[in-house]
């Protein structure tokens, strides 16, 4: 990874940490309403991902979406104007913090049922293939969702339809409260691509750079061999499922051991030790990211008084008409 | 042509129209269906006539993913009743991917699903679940009566950028007919007769035996209106209002049972309308199958739906002429 790819991967990191550290914030202050699943040290997973894809490559994120949308190139501004349920949100207010779909940057929106999305992203793979597209589809869907019919029907139709699409599983080791040493079959989720003849691997999926490269990886696999591919990053969920979470399911010797691996803090270790950034440069970036972040989550607020009435609502039930 | 023949016609004349119009689902490539609908379209559309999997939550969910980039699947649910296994991907998506993208996405979606009693498959191969899906707001259901609207209710929902649930009766398969130049609308009820004295208002199969029954009651010199809905979401409120002011007496005729129904929802719009409601001269009776699991012994599974005969008693009885 050079210099200018590196400053981007951090640039990504930093982006959706300094979203997700507000978006708490604003919970907290009683600003947003509903309910949100924050992707604090999933960073490297969601960054690394998104840099490897190119225009056309369409992601199907889960309810943990903000991280993906940021990295896909979502305006932050419109990804809180939506949790705040303004006009101004990526889906004017109607989807909230689970739904953020984006058409302009190849993101379709989470599915908030849980393993939902992936034959949909599925779905995009088979169009991509019958027009002849060189484009790959991305189904993310973490540990929890491992466990859905959908996902084992949709990798079973990949395989013998040949479809371009890549199963992007984030185990982040919980399904809500649920760890996944408890709750799935196997250990490295990756191997479930055997019984679907799937290539696939296991990765760190807390360094952006493995993660870049094993999705790169995974993508040109994809296209030249017109196959699906199942990719498993290992990472973790820092914060708790939702915003109500007391996380009473695990230790606090677990969440300490997994903070040590913080994805930014080792990706920044490295670019001092590499010589690449300094940690001068590094903290100038993080007040640049965390001040961009916080005057577009203050322009949200601002505009957040704009919003839809029932109309507008009624009249979009249906394509092209009233309900 | 038969209503078998008219749905074949129309998958054919919209893949013909347009590449973007597929087929998926089990075993209607070759072998041509469960039903024999798709008989000879495999032939003629190799591309766009593909067998699926048995995976209907997961084909349902890549119809529903490849709807949203702009193909028009059609989608074959074997039976109506494993309509339970793709409910998840026309509920929570397909119906929602509108609204939840504010217009960005639309899901142009078809759902094929054959129902009806009558033919001894027994309780979980038997069923009409229409109902299961009226209470979930963006999808269109429509239950063709003839093989016209057939052909035609099956051309408008391909073409529809809504998901269209597209419910058709297995004991209508034989029925024959010819098309018309006509489009039938998704959204617009038919009026099929006219009649002076009361009204009744069915759909589906159940809309032979209304015709029948009005037969029967005009041997006993009850002019009867026969309204077919064709549309079974969104409803024809005008029309079927309209028709109901004029004789203020409504009897509904289906197959399925009452509760949670086309008819208990009918009648409530009708009950809902000030003035539809001030026109009543009696309370809307429904006629309905029984609230059971089809049995299968054929006398006991006969017996699941009304037929013109009980249809006709019911309505001399209430109209105090039995």
């Amino acid at each position: 990874m050079n210099k200018e790819e590196s400053i981007r991967a951090l640039t990504l990191m930093l982006d959706s940490r300094y979203f997700e550290e507000k978006t708490e914030l604003m919970f907290k202050l009683g600003l947003i309403h509903g309910t949100t699943h924050l992707a604090n040290g999933q960073e490297a997973s969601q960054a690394g991902l998104c840099m490897a894809l190119e225009d056309g490559d369409w992601i199907v994120p889960t309810h943990r979406c903000h991280g993906f949308t940021i990295c896909r190139g979502s305006d932050p501004y419109a990804m809180f104007s939506e949790m705040l349920g303004s006009s101004h949100g990526l889906a004017k207010g109607l989807g909230g913090s689970m739904h953020m779909p984006d058409r302009k940057h190849f993101n379709l929106g989470s599915s908030a049922v849980v393993g939902s999305g992936v034959p949909i992203a599925t779905g995009i793979a088979f169009y991509n293939r019958r027009k002849n597209l060189r484009n790959i589809s991305v189904a993310i869907f973490g540990d929890g969702a491992s466990s859905r019919g959908s996902v084992h029907e949709a990798m079973n139709i990949a395989s013998v339809w040949n479809l371009p699409v890549l199963f992007y599983c984030e185990n982040n080791h919980y399904g809500m409260s649920a760890p996944a040493d408890r709750m799935v079959s196997i250990k490295n989720i990756a191997e479930r691509g055997k019984s679907y003849s799937i290539e696939s691997s296991t990765v760190d999926g807390n360094d952006v750079r493995t993660v870049l490269e094993a999705v790169r990886n995974a993508r040109s696999y994809i296209l030249e061999n017109s196959r699906p591919y199942l990719l498993e990053v290992n990472t973790y969920r820092q914060k708790g499922h939702s915003k109500s979470d007391r996380r009473v399911y695990r230790t606090a010797q677990e969440e300490s051991s997994w903070l040590e691996r913080d994805p930014i803090t080792l990706f920044e270790r490295k670019l001092v030790t590499e010589n690449i950034l300094s940690t001068d440069e590094i903290s100038t970036l993080h007040e640049s990211r965390r001040q961009y972040i916080e005057e577009c989550a203050q322009r949200a607020v601002a505009d957040s008084s704009d919003r839809l009435c029932m109309t507008d609502v009624r009249n979009l039930v249906y394509a092209g008409g009233k309900s | 042509m038969t209503y078998r023949e008219a749905i074949r016609k129309a998958l054919d004349d919209q893949m013909t129209l347009d590449e973007n119009v597929i087929l998926m689902g089990e075993d209607i490539g070759l072998y041509g269906g469960c039903f024999k609908v798709t008989e000879g379209l495999f032939q003629k559309h190799p591309d766009q006539v593909i067998d699926t999997p048995v995976s209907e939550e997961g084909f349902a969910g890549l119809a529903v993913g490849s709807a949203m980039m702009g193909l028009r699947p059609v989608i074959e649910i074997m039976y109506a009743d494993f309509f339970t296994l793709i409910s998840d991907a026309v509920i929570n998506h397909a119906a929602k991917t509108h609204l939840l993208s504010a217009g960005q996405f639309s899901c142009p979606l078809v759902v094929r699903l054959p129902e009806g009693s009558g033919t001894g498959h027994g309780a979980q191969h038997t069923q009409s679940p229409e109902g299961a899906f009226l209470s979930t707001s963006g999808i269109k259901i429509v239950s063709p009566s003839n093989p016209n609207d057939a052909y035609h209710l099956l051309c408008e929902a391909v073409r529809d950028d809504n998901p269209v649930l597209f419910f058709e009766s297995k004991l209508l398969y034989p029925m024959e007919g010819e098309i018309s130049d006509e489009v039938t609308p998704i959204g617009k009820a038919k009026v099929l007769r006219e009649g002076k004295d009361i009204t009744i208002i069915s759909f589906s199969h159940a809309v032979t035996t209304a015709l029948r029954t009005a037969q029967m009651l005009s041997e006993h010199s009850v002019d009867a209106t026969v309204i077919d809905l064709v549309t079974l979401k969104p409803l024809d409120e005008s029309t079927i209002l309209s028709e109901v002011r004029k004789t203020g007496r409504v009897f509904m005729i289906q197959d399925t049972n009452a509760f949670g129904s086309v008819s208990s929802e009918v009648s409530a719009m009708i009950s809902s309308d000030e003035d539809t409601f001030r026109s009543l001269k009696a309370p809307v009776r429904i006629i309905s199958g029984v609230d059971a699991p089809v049995p299968f012994s054929k006398h006991l599974e006969a017996q699941m739906i009304p037929d013109e005969k009980d249809a006709c008693q019911i309505i001399l009885r209430s109209l105090n002429k039995a």
